[in-house]
């Protein structure tokens, strides 16, 4: 399986009937600090280039908040895509944060929620 | 009165403590007593949205096998509903049901907990399926009403300027979603229930950066800005939610989306559950506000209208 294939098998979403109409790159809220813009992604993952996404922060920056699915006129779960994304490099690489570089003053005052979830998104 | 299995989760016990004392104690002055599962473990905390890792997805799944357990034990008759206050444990224990949808999926999990059982104990049963996962405000709105919420009305927040923001998890997805992902309105039906003046906020379905409070805090200060800024101009005194990680970040992030705009006012952010603790004439112990756990102060704003 190519990484094209384990990102579509993954997130179980069909990419091929995006039509590239933007809609989730204007409905995200963290748009700003990403690279790439949902819909680049989306169209990489159409094309097979992977490796180009990965060069890229914005699987990261995505933030799970389902405003680019809620809105798609082709229903394509864009978040699940990201979440395989995010899952490919989680597999093959180290995590993305540990507990040691969290500020003890954050730790304090940070809910259990907000360290829970992230781990769950940035740690295999 | 209504006796409905009640999940805590970890928020509204250590962070969100003003959450839960508000919360349960107005439920139960609306007639719906809350009774927490003699068993529980973490939510999950997130939907996890891999096809091919059952592992993630169990935690919710379990919780949902303990609601199933209170009934077997008669603790509950014949009540598969069960509440929670968290939206992002309302989420995850919703989202269970969705992802069990899937023949091959339900067989994998039956199969784990049957092994477990066999190896390390563990749950009796597996998951037989049909408990439904009800956020808190589902239970205002469809099992108390807001009629009767208005009738209950002790002191009137006449004159408050409150604006409601709901963040994502309740919303979105769609199917997982109380209300309409695009413009929700129950928390502005309570609001306007307890005599309220509701303040829009064209932000209030707009992530709060969730978890990038961790280790990108910089994108949620951007985010805080963003979603306060509206209704601070627009005069709202008060922002009120339903979500403890919305909370933290619009709260306690003010500190840092106030340095980089500094046209950014500071402005108190309450769970809907203490100003109806407020509303309804409960005891001050029950508005949560004492507890150390705002950024901002919402007692010098409550004293001001005569509320506290």
């Amino acid at each position: 399986m190519n990484l094209a294939e384990k990102v579509r098998s993954i997130s179980g979403e069909d990419v091929l009937s995006c039509y590239q109409c933007g809609l989730c790159s204007g409905s995200c809220p963290v748009r700003f600090a990403m690279d790439l813009s949902p819909t680049q992604v989306v169209r990489l993952v159409q094309v097979g280039n992977i490796e180009k996404i990965f060069e890229s922060n914005t699987f990261w920056i995505c933030s799970t908040c389902f405003s680019c699915y809620a809105r798609c006129p082709r229903k394509i779960n864009i978040t699940k895509i990201m979440e395989a994304l995010r899952q490919i490099r989680l597999r093959r690489d180290q995590d993305k944060i540990a507990l040691s570089d969290i500020p003890k003053e954050e730790l304090k005052i940070l809910p259990p929620i907000a360290l829970v979830s992230n781990f769950r998104k940035t740690t295999a | 009165m209504i006796r409905l299995p009640y999940y805590p989760g970890c928020a509204v016990q250590t962070t969100a403590r003003n959450y839960s004392i508000s919360g349960v104690a107005i439920a139960e002055k609306l007639g719906i007593e809350l009774v927490e599962l003699p068993k529980w473990n973490c939510c999950g905390v997130f939907p996890f949205l891999a096809n091919d890792d059952i592992m993630r997805h169990l935690a919710p799944i379990r919780n949902l096998i303990h609601v199933q357990e209170m009934n077997e034990k008669g603790i509950v008759q014949n009540e598969n509903r069960v509440v929670t206050f968290c939206s992002m444990c309302y989420h995850t224990l919703k989202e269970a049901n969705l992802f069990l949808k899937d023949p091959e999926k339900k067989e994998k999990t039956d199969i784990f907990f049957e092994r477990e059982k066999e190896f390390v104990g563990g749950v009796k049963e597996g998951y037989k399926g049909g408990v439904e996962a009800l956020d808190f405000l589902e239970v205002l709105k469809d099992i108390v009403g807001y009629d009767k919420i208005a009738e209950e009305v002790k002191k009137p927040l006449k004159g408050l300027k409150v604006a409601p923001y709901y963040g994502c998890l309740v919303l979105r997805p769609r199917e997982i979603g109380i209300d309409d992902p695009e413009n929700p309105t129950i928390l502005e039906n309570i609001l306007e229930a307890l005599g309220a003046e509701v303040i829009d906020n064209p932000n209030r379905i707009q992530c709060c950066g969730s978890y990038h409070t961790v280790d990108r805090r910089d994108i949620v200060a951007e985010l805080t800005y963003d979603n306060l800024i509206y209704p601070v101009r627009s005069g709202a005194e008060v922002i009120v939610t339903c979500c403890p990680l919305c909370t933290f970040n619009l709260d306690f992030r003010q500190k840092d989306a106030g340095k980089l705009h500094r046209d950014l006012q500071e402005i108190p952010v309450m769970y809907y559950t203490q100003l109806m603790a407020i509303a309804l004439g409960l005891d001050k112990q029950f508005y949560g506000v004492d507890l150390g756990l705002h950024y901002v102060d919402p007692k010098p704003l409550l004293e001001a209208k005569n509320l506290y």
